[in-house]
């Protein structure tokens, strides 16, 4: 058993779920009010489903109001929660871990070739795999920008110098939404393949302890295949 | 902050998140805590707030027209029936040296304000108008706005809507007492004969159908405040 997380990335990946769980939910609650994008009297090119509603099962905050209460409180959750990640990547020097690097797309390549069964053994990696690191690197990124784009719209004119940068107030809520959506994904498929590749990385990110010997690398393991710890010292074999 | 204060900040902030999750997102305890971030978010935006912070409507962007949506909370369109009331009038009043009413005749002496601009909703929409009228902070200089005036009730004759405002928003350039829009005299919908309209506020805190102009030593909540939205609503 090696110590993988440190306990600051394991608080700060739960707490981030939780609130970003509850951002979404109330902001589609508060979508609903108006869920549209074209400005009155106008058209809007670019989503196809305009003036249809969210269901009301996936929103959180009750009503317009409330989402709105809640969704500008947890904001400073998701923000301050952030600052406290990034700032302790950046001293741990654990952003080395997710900034993508030259050699990577050829990585990423190997590792999906793998996946594919192209190639018969799992790619050497150190602590994620080239797209692991994508993703990681990809959502705070995503957060970021979620960030601004969310500022642009509550403060359109006091800020509106960021509400001007995302091409004004209707494409500003578009990016908003838009780029919820890119997080959901990016969340939903790190979900699926924590349960589908690696489910014991789970512990990692509860106790802080990962067993090595139990890594997707060591069990050869694609996506349910070898997921059983029978597997582990495949990786020599390449089968 | 040493660890042990790190953990349990974030397990309170985790088991708040909890609870919430669970419905019980109405209980007391969670809406002490929305109040309170009101009560921050509210500091935030009166420190972020500026005079020269401008709305400009896009150049590119279509003017409403027609498809401005329009409110009213009584249960008809609310209409100043001179017969029954009498001339409609503007009261300007409160912490002010020289209350005041103007007519209709008396507020298109003002200088004429004319500003192109996006109106946004707390509901998400925005919309482009020709709003016209003068600068309530004209008015304010018209009847001398005592220095103890730290807020405006801006009230109506639509039952009983009103909404009070920080002063800083209220003598904004673009806050104007508006009597016409897009060129055209006030229409019933939009809240004739006069409304307030200030593209520094949501939609919500504009009040429509005029009647009253209170310069007040604290807030006086608003229609729409008082039923859960914030009571800031800047933009």
């Amino acid at each position: 058993m090696i110590g993988r997380h440190h306990w600051v990335v394991r608080v700060t990946h739960w707490v981030n779920a939780i609130a970003l769980t509850l951002m979404v939910g109330s902001g589609l609650r508060i979508f609903n009010a108006y869920p549209a994008f074209a400005r009155k009297g106008d058209t809007f090119c670019c989503y196809p489903w305009e003036h249809k509603a969210i269901p009301d099962a996936l929103t959180f905050g009750g009503w317009l109001g409330g989402a709105r209460h809640w969704h500008f409180a947890l904001m400073w959750v998701l923000v301050i929660n952030g600052l406290v990640y990034l700032t302790f990547i950046y001293l741990h020097g654990e952003w080395r871990d997710i900034v993508p690097r030259r050699g990577d797309a050829r990585d990423a390549l190997a590792m999906i070739k793998f996946y594919l069964f192209v190639t018969k053994s799992h790619p050497r990696q150190g602590k994620h795999n080239a797209m692991q690191k994508a993703t990681y690197f990809a959502l705070p990124v995503l957060a970021i920008a979620q960030v601004l784009t969310g500022l642009a719209i509550w403060k359109p004119v006091q800020l509106g110098w960021i509400t001007a940068l995302f091409g004004g107030y209707v494409w500003a809520r578009y990016w908003h939404f838009m780029t919820m959506v890119a997080l959901i994904v990016l969340s939903f498929v790190h979900i699926f393949m924590v349960f589908a590749v690696d489910p014991y990385s789970l512990q990692s990110m509860i106790t802080g302890g990962y067993r090595e010997d139990l890594s997707p690398e060591a069990r050869n393991a694609r996506p349910f295949y070898h997921l059983l710890p029978r597997w582990r010292n495949r990786a020599a074999q390449g089968d | 902050m040493d660890r042990r204060r790190f953990l349990s900040a974030s397990g309170f902030s985790l088991t708040a998140a909890f609870l919430a999750a669970c419905n019980i997102d109405r209980s007391p305890r969670a809406q002490r805590l929305l109040d309170l971030a009101e009560h921050r978010n509210e500091g935030v935006e009166r420190s972020l707030y500026r005079h020269a912070s401008m709305n400009r409507a896009k150049d590119t962007a279509k003017i409403a027209g027609d498809a401005f949506p329009s409110y009213f909370v009584s249960n008809t369109v609310p209409v100043w029936d001179e017969r029954v009331r009498g001339p409609w009038a503007l009261e300007v009043s409160g912490l002010v040296q020289a209350p005041r009413r103007f007519s209709l005749a008396d507020l298109r002496k003002l200088p004429f304000r004319s500003q192109r601009v996006d109106h946004f909703c707390v509901e998400g929409w925005n919309a482009v108008a020709v709003w016209q009228g003068v600068r309530l902070s004209d008015v304010a200089r018209v009847v001398g706005v005592k220095p103890e005036a730290g807020y405006v009730d801006f009230q109506s004759f639509d039952d009983d809507y009103h909404e009070s405002w920080d002063i800083e928003s209220a003598m904004h350039p673009q806050t104007i007492v508006a009597y016409a829009m897009d060129n055209h005299m006030l229409g019933m919908a939009h809240g004739a004969p006069a409304r307030v309209h200030s593209p520094v506020k949501l939609g919500y805190k504009n009040t429509k159908y005029l009647t009253k102009i209170v310069f007040l030593p604290q807030r006086n909540g608003g229609y729409w405040s008082d039923q859960g939205y914030e009571w800031y609503g800047g933009v």
